[in-house]
This record gives C-alpha cells, structure tokens and sequence, in this order.
C-alpha cells in the first residue's frame, strides 16, 4: 500500500533492553518513533490478592518478590504500614538498622541499574564492575537475613534476628570500596563521548509534566523536582541523618544518570552515620501478642512459646480502618495502602508500584524520537517488571 | 491543612462531604461521585492548597462485610501536596452492580494507567477515559481478580495441563 507511510514494530517481551518482559508496540515513520504503547502484564502474579489470604506476618514474604532489585525496601514499606495501623512504636535501634538496610538497598538497585543501563547504551565492561561492588551488598544481605536476594529480613516491630556480630565492619567495608569505585565509574561513562551522546537529550521530560504524570524517585527529581519522601515525610529514623537530595536540572537521561550516582554517594553516607552512632538497644519492639518475641525467650518461657504459636497460627485482629504509608524506594515512591476489615487478615493491600507510574510516561519520552533512543529511555526510567506488573 | 482543605470542599461543594474520616493522622473525606471531578478541577486551580500530585488511585470490594451497605465498591484518591508536605484521601463509594465514576485522565495523565488498572482488578468503569482497557490481565481472562468473589485459586486461563481437570475452589 503506497500510501501506508508507518510500519507496526513489536519490541519485546524478550528482548534484552527492556529489562525483563516489557512488550512495546512502536509506531515508526522510517526511523521515527510515531507511537509507542506499552504492553505489561507478563509477570502479573496476583501478589495483592495473595496477600489477602495470608495472615499479616506471612504477606510479607510476597513483598520480596515484587522489587526483587530492592528487597528491603518492600519490607520496610510492608512493616512500617503494618506498624502504623497497629500504632506499633519500634525500638531506637531498629529504626537506625533498617535505614542502613534500606539504604544500603539502593545502592544495589543503582548499581544494577548502572551496569543494565550501561550495557544497553554499549558499555560492557560496567556491567561487571557493577555486579562485583553490588556481590558486598549481597553478602551483608545474606549475613543478615540468610539469603540473597528474598531476605524478609525486616519484619512486622522489628528485624528477624540480631544485626550480625561483623556488620559495621562489612558496611564499612561497601562504604569504602563502592566511595572509592564511583570514582572509577564516573571515568568510564561520565565524559565517555559515547554515552554522552546516547543520553543527553534524550528521555526528557519537564518538570511540569513530571508531576502530572505522578512521577516519583529519579524520574520526579531528574527534571529539577526537589521531592523525596525521606526529608518531605521522614520515617524510619530518617530525620536524625545528614544527607542532600541531588537534583537534575534538564529531565534528561544524563541528568537521571549524574542524579542516581549522586544517590549511591548520599545513601554511603547515611550508612556511615548509622554505623557511628548505631544506638543500643533490642532488635524487636516488646509488644506481647502482637510482635514475635525473641527467639531466645520462645525456647526458655512458657508465655513466649504461647504468644509465638497464637501469633504464627492465628496472627492478631488489627483495628478497623485504612493506612498508607510511602516510603522513598530506589524507584521511587513506594506506597502500601492496607485496609483492615477488623479480622487477623489484610482486607486489601494496594501497593503503589512507582516502577508502575514511571513506565506510564514511557510514550511521552520517546513519540517522536529517533527509535534507537527507545532503549536508553527505558533504561534511564529504571523498571522492574516484577513491580510493574506484581 | 486538614482545616484548610476541609474549608476549602466545604466553602465550594457544600453538600459533597458525605463522612469524614480521621485515622491514625490521615484524613479521608468521602465524597459523592458526581462531584470528584469538579472537585479535582478545583483543586489543580487552587494554588494556596498546591494539591497537584495525585499519588495513587486503588480500590476496594466490601461484599459481605458490614460496609456494604454504603457501597459495594470504594475508590480512593490519593492525593498529595508537594510544597506542603500533607496527603489526603477522596473516597468515593459506588454501587456494586455497575459501577462507574467519572474518569480523571483529562486532569492527570497517571490517571490513564492507573484507572486502566482498576478497572482490571475491580470491574469498576471510568467515565470518559480514553482507552479503558485490560492491562494487566490476560485478555481471556473473565471476570476482576481483586473481587471478593474471585476465587483465589482458580486458574484462568486454562493450559492444557488444566484443562480437563480444572483446579479445586478453596473457600
């Protein structure tokens, strides 16, 4: 048909850049991109409704699943919601261990979207530097919570066990070699003319659009939003640290790039400041029927090993009404929104997926950009499916 | 805040607050239906209030609990206010056949996607949307899976494994 000007291209769901099994159907006039639509939904597990059935404390092992980039960080959202709805005040200690946690999270997400984002615009070798520094943060996880990647660690008034006995000397020890190897990061990609030209002007979006589009995290504060829920509503203790919220000032790919290095700096030095001045204290809020007590005490008192088995078996009944917590995940705004019918089960829990809400504007980065730019804007809005789609 | 956006719904939509809600520091107002979208127009005008980010739009399904008897089916708003820091909650209450409420993808663009997710999981229709479509779902798929009377383990589609003995209901 001579007067057909636009052909139909289908990138994904496998296809190495998007990250997963994101689907985009493209519209291109030769090179140009004239519509993109977003197809997800390949990964949707139905991680709301399961939660539903589940007691409160056994939900939290499906949070994992969802950013499985950022585990902590779902468990900190999950527990902090749960907290507020049963009005659950956690120990000095724990706030202090979990902002740690969670930022030594972001970190690992970053440092993944790093090395994915640099293989995608060409560069190879980063991705391996990426992996090697993210292997330190694995470790603490596996130290802390026995595994890898699915810790659970942080739990409903607490963690699940004691801080490990080397844990400052292991986030000292990130601390020192990531601060050190940003430096080598920034020598490779920062004024490599290549990535230069992959990104700047490319993916941008204004600061005015941002927030019509609810943007959150990197995509909000790249276009010059100087948003984060850590200083805006803190939790977890976040109040007590020293750190800056880096802004971008053109919304583009660069920018988001310079800004996400920049965090990686911010998050090594809260953790710091959580290893000097780690307060003592328990790891567990003392609340009877509510919070698991210790370990310690379930093997050695008759009351312990009471309210573990009524907890475990029965969960607890947790007041009518509704919360929403947000937390500042490394995408984003994270949100748990928990309704509570009254009985031991969540009536429903609504996470807000800000991997979700940034891939909405993905059409409005890239309609009328050249069709190799797809790539850098989907890496640059930094996604996981499986929080895309939950 | 919470006073100047109570005076601010009471002094332009009077009779729009139906209960207001205040729980552990949240505020929730619930609203008639027919007036969200003016509501929301007003606010994106208000610049004294600079509520501009909508952060969430989710749903819930009340059968068979006590609720139900002001509405199947609830929808709710967040809203957020970048400047001053403050979140509050409009909740609409919908019936549980049919429910619709008007669309506010003209007002948000994140609206689009997260009305199309609502619809997905709820079965409850926005007015006026452009493409209200499935988007997380399987397109075979019948029925809205965050519906209390969805089955929790029912497996739809069916593959061939399933499909002579499709897997028991677990109540």
């Amino acid at each position: 048909m001579p007067e057909e000007k636009t052909i139909e291209l289908n990138m994904g769901p496998q296809h190495p850049a998007t990250h997963g099994v994101l689907r985009v159907v493209l519209e291109l006039d030769g090179e140009t991109v004239v519509k993109a639509r977003p197809v997800i939904g390949y990964l949707h597990t139905g991680i709301e409704k399961t939660m539903e059935s589940k007691l409160y404390y056994k939900a939290l092992p499906a949070t994992d699943r969802m950013d499985y980039l950022a585990p902590m960080s779902n468990n900190l959202g999950y527990c902090l919601a749960v907290e507020k709805l049963m009005d659950i005040e956690v120990p000095e200690k724990v706030k202090w261990a979990r902002a740690c946690l969670a930022e030594l999270t972001r970190v690992n997400s970053h440092l993944v979207w790093l090395g994915t984002h640099a293989i995608d615009l060409g560069a190879m070798s980063m991705l391996l530097y990426a992996f090697r520094e993210r292997e330190l943060i694995l470790d603490v996880y596996e130290a802390c919570g026995g595994q890898r990647m699915m810790t659970s660690y942080i739990r409903i008034g607490g963690l699940a066990h004691e801080l490990p006995k080397d844990f400052d000397r292991k986030v000292r020890k990130i601390v020192t070699v990531v601060r050190e190897r940003l430096h080598d990061y920034e020598a490779l990609l920062t004024n490599n003319e290549i990535f230069i030209r992959r990104t700047k002007g490319v993916a941008v979006i204004s600061a005015e659009e941002a927030i019509n589009y609810s943007l959150s995290g990197p995509m909000l504060r790249g276009s010059g939003v100087k948003h984060d829920m850590r200083k805006a509503n803190p939790y977890s203790g976040y109040e007590n640290f020293d750190f800056d919220i880096p802004v971008g000032k053109n919304g583009d790919a660069y920018d988001r790039y310079l800004l996400r290095l920049e965090e990686i700096r911010q998050s090594l030095r809260i953790a710091e400041q959580v290893i000097d001045g780690m307060p003592e204290g328990p790891y567990r809020a003392h609340v009877p029927g509510v919070v698991l007590p210790p370990k310690e005490d379930v093997l050695y008192k008759m009351e312990s090993l009471i309210f573990h088995f009524m907890i475990i078996t029965e969960g607890f009944k947790v007041p009518f009404g509704a919360v929403y917590q947000a937390i500042e995940s490394p995408k984003g705004e994270l949100g748990f929104y928990i309704s509570s019918d009254g009985s031991n089960k969540p009536h429903r829990v609504r996470v807000r997926p800000p991997s979700f809400i940034n891939l909405a504007s993905l059409p409005r980065l890239v309609e009328g950009r050249l069709f190799a730019d797809v790539v850098c804007a989907i890496g640059s809005v930094d996604i996981v499916l499986g929080e895309v789609d939950r | 805040m919470e006073e100047q956006v109570r005076s601010f719904l009471k002094s332009s939509f009077g009779d729009a607050i139906i209960r207001e809600d205040d729980f552990r520091g949240q505020q929730s107002l619930y609203i008639t239906p027919e007036t969200l979208a003016p509501i929301c127009e007003e606010l994106l005008q208000n610049s004294e209030l600079d509520i501009k980010y909508l952060s969430d739009i989710t749903s819930l399904d009340w059968l068979g609990h006590e609720e139900e008897k002001n509405g199947r089916f609830e929808v709710i708003y967040n809203l957020y206010s970048l400047s001053h820091r403050y979140r509050f909650f409009l909740k609409v209450r919908l019936p549980g056949d049919n429910p619709e409420v008007s669309s506010l993808s003209h007002l948000w663009q994140a609206a689009n996607w997260l009305e199309r997710e609502v619809y997905d999981m709820m079965g409850i229709r926005f007015e006026g949307h452009p493409d209200l479509t499935k988007i997380l779902t399987p397109d075979e798929l019948e029925g809205h899976p965050l519906r209390k009377d969805f089955p929790l383990t029912w497996e739809q589609p069916q593959f061939s494994w399933n499909k002579d003995r499709p897997p028991e209901v677990i109540k």
